[in-house]
């Protein structure tokens, strides 16, 4: 049976360019880039090539690049590096209500140490109102982190503006979570306007185990991981060569690609919103008609459980998520669905895809022919659904 | 290794006893669709047997894998045997369940035993009970270590 991944946000299969850049650093080139002897020559210049690589993709310098170990890591440096910075200063942080949870727990945890949160409410498309975000700054507000597209929900937010608006009004630093656009659409700092911006070269076609940090000079963190010199101090610890010169040459790649991704992911997300929603009642799309991921879909299909969708899916070669409270794993649908006024119980019908390279329209159309046939069997099987139908008949 | 084991598979892919019992002797109705599980058991009594079952379930696969077992264990047993069936008992004729799944969508013996209490009480003229939720979920309760 054919595997049709429609779970890119989960996992991306690397490029081989990916890994063969990677090959070289696991036997023979395996020398530490921070020794002054010969076995460090080959480390450091794979370091410094991806260094500019990643500086190219986001429009920085190379000295404003950090490689860590995951998108969760930048976003916890963005935010706690800020913190224990900057705390006298201040310790308000506005974030939004549907970050991703390496954000919404970062700032819990700050919380239990003293720190104020505000975070800002989004509109039933998932968009935050930059007006919001100047209401909300204070004069002891240190940090705003808004993500730049949701991870649920595709919706894109107007970066620029808000970061134009913090800086206008406050002291505040300005971060963004680019872990599920970069890659994807454009991802320049200078035109964002922000201080920091993390990214997960995992999501394009890169390794898992390193994240990227964007730090424009002169902006002042402190690290989570005190040791060496490495990363400019910023983040210590032996520097994971092979990922990272694996992810320099996905930085590449996405630069290069990025018009033509879209090219090829647009046509394949419209077949399926016209597909999904011509084909079956009582289902809807969440999150922005136009400001929208090209390569993310979220439905809620009325009265059936997700995990359940997912498996008859998975039984079909058809791999998907879901933000049920069933496939959660804490037992909580998705925050993000409400934050967005999507009722709790309807939460639980959550089918959430992420598009990737190796997608076609084929792969749309047999998804498409598939998920009636599975929403329907498990409809019959289910008591909501049959309330609702002796509703509809009364 | 999968998430589930191949009976939960079985039991999901291919659920025993769907549906419903025109005026059944007895329903229980239990869950909360804000947790994401909803499970109703109909059954028909005779001679203080399970004479008829069958189920609907709005839930995961191993909400779904549950009812569809509780109902086999059960057909055809007596009230009392049927009272004896607990949760546990259900995971462990499906060779077990994730821990995780362990307390939330395991109720399908609850459900059954609602469906016996909801018989006896409109025998007792005191029925039907109707649809009892039960809680949400603390997420502070589940430590993922324990889990490992």
């Amino acid at each position: 049976m054919k595997i049709i991944n429609f779970d890119h946000f989960a996992a991306t299969k690397m490029r081989p360019e990916v890994r063969e850049a990677m090959e070289p650093f696991f036997m023979q080139e395996y020398g530490n880039p921070q020794s002054i002897h010969t076995l460090a020559d080959e480390p450091r210049e794979a370091l410094n090539k991806a260094r500019l690589q990643a500086a190219e993709l986001l429009n920085a310098a190379a000295n404003e690049v950090i490689f860590t170990g995951s998108g969760s890591e930048s976003n916890n440096l963005a935010i706690k590096g800020t913190a224990f910075a900057r705390m006298d200063k201040g310790k308000h942080i506005i974030v939004s209500k549907i970050e991703h949870f390496s954000v919404l727990n970062a700032v819990k945890a700050l919380a239990k140490l003293g720190f104020e949160v505000s975070e800002i409410p989004v509109d039933k498309y998932g968009s935050v109102d930059p007006m919001d975000v100047k209401n909300a700054l204070r004069k002891d507000t240190i940090l705003v982190s808004i993500t730049h597209a949701s991870n649920e929900i595709g919706t894109i937010q107007d970066i620029k503006e808000i970061s134009k608006i913090v800086h206008e009004n406050s002291g505040a630093y300005m971060h963004t979570d680019a872990n599920t656009s970069c890659g994807f659409i454009s991802t320049d700092v200078k035109e964002l306007g922000i201080d920091m911006l993390s990214a997960a070269p995992h999501r394009f076609y890169g390794p898992k185990g390193t994240g990227l940090f964007y730090l424009k000079k002169g902006i002042r963190i402190m690290p989570l991981i005190d040791g060496g010199i490495q990363e400019f101090g910023r983040r210590a610890g032996t520097e994971n060569v092979p990922a990272v010169a694996g992810a320099g040459v996905a930085c590449e790649l996405a630069k290069k690609e990025l018009k033509d991704r879209t090219a090829h992911l647009l046509p394949i997300q419209k077949d399926i919103v016209s597909g999904v929603l011509g084909s079956l009642d009582e289902v809807y799309l969440n999150g922005h008609p136009e400001k929208r991921l090209p390569n993310n879909l979220n439905f809620v299909v009325k009265y059936i459980e997700g995990e359940s969708m997912l498996m008859w899916l998975n039984n079909n070669g058809i791999m998907v998520a879901s933000g049920s409270a069933c496939t959660s794993k804490i037992l909580k649908s998705s925050h993000v669905l409400s934050a967005i006024g999507v009722d709790p119980a309807l939460a639980q019908g959550s089918l959430l895809i992420s598009l990737g390279e190796d997608n076609s329209l084929e792969d749309a159309a047999y998804f498409v022919k598939e998920l009636p046939g599975v929403v329907n069997k498990l409809r019959e099987m289910s008591p909501l659904y049959e309330e609702v139908k002796k509703k509809n008949k009364v | 290794m999968p998430v589930y084991s191949e009976k939960v598979m079985e039991h999901f892919q291919n659920p025993r006893n769907v549906g419903e019992i025109e005026n059944a002797d007895g329903i229980g109705e239990l869950g909360n669709p804000t947790c994401g599980d909803i499970m109703k058991i109909y059954i028909k009594v005779k001679d203080d047997k399970i004479d008829d079952i069958k189920f609907k379930t709005f839930g995961c696969g191993a909400a779904i894998a549950t009812s569809s077992m509780v109902t086999e264990l059960v057909k055809g047993k007596t009230l009392k045997e049927a009272e004896r069936v607990s949760n546990e008992v259900v995971a462990e004729a499906l060779d077990g369940l994730p821990p995780v799944k362990m307390h939330c969508s395991n109720l399908a013996a609850d459900a059954l035993h609602l469906a016996v209490e909801d018989y006896k009480a409109r025998k007792a003229g005191k029925g039907p009970i109707g649809r009892v939720e039960t809680p949400e979920h603390d997420e502070n309760e589940h430590d993922l270590l324990e889990h490992a």
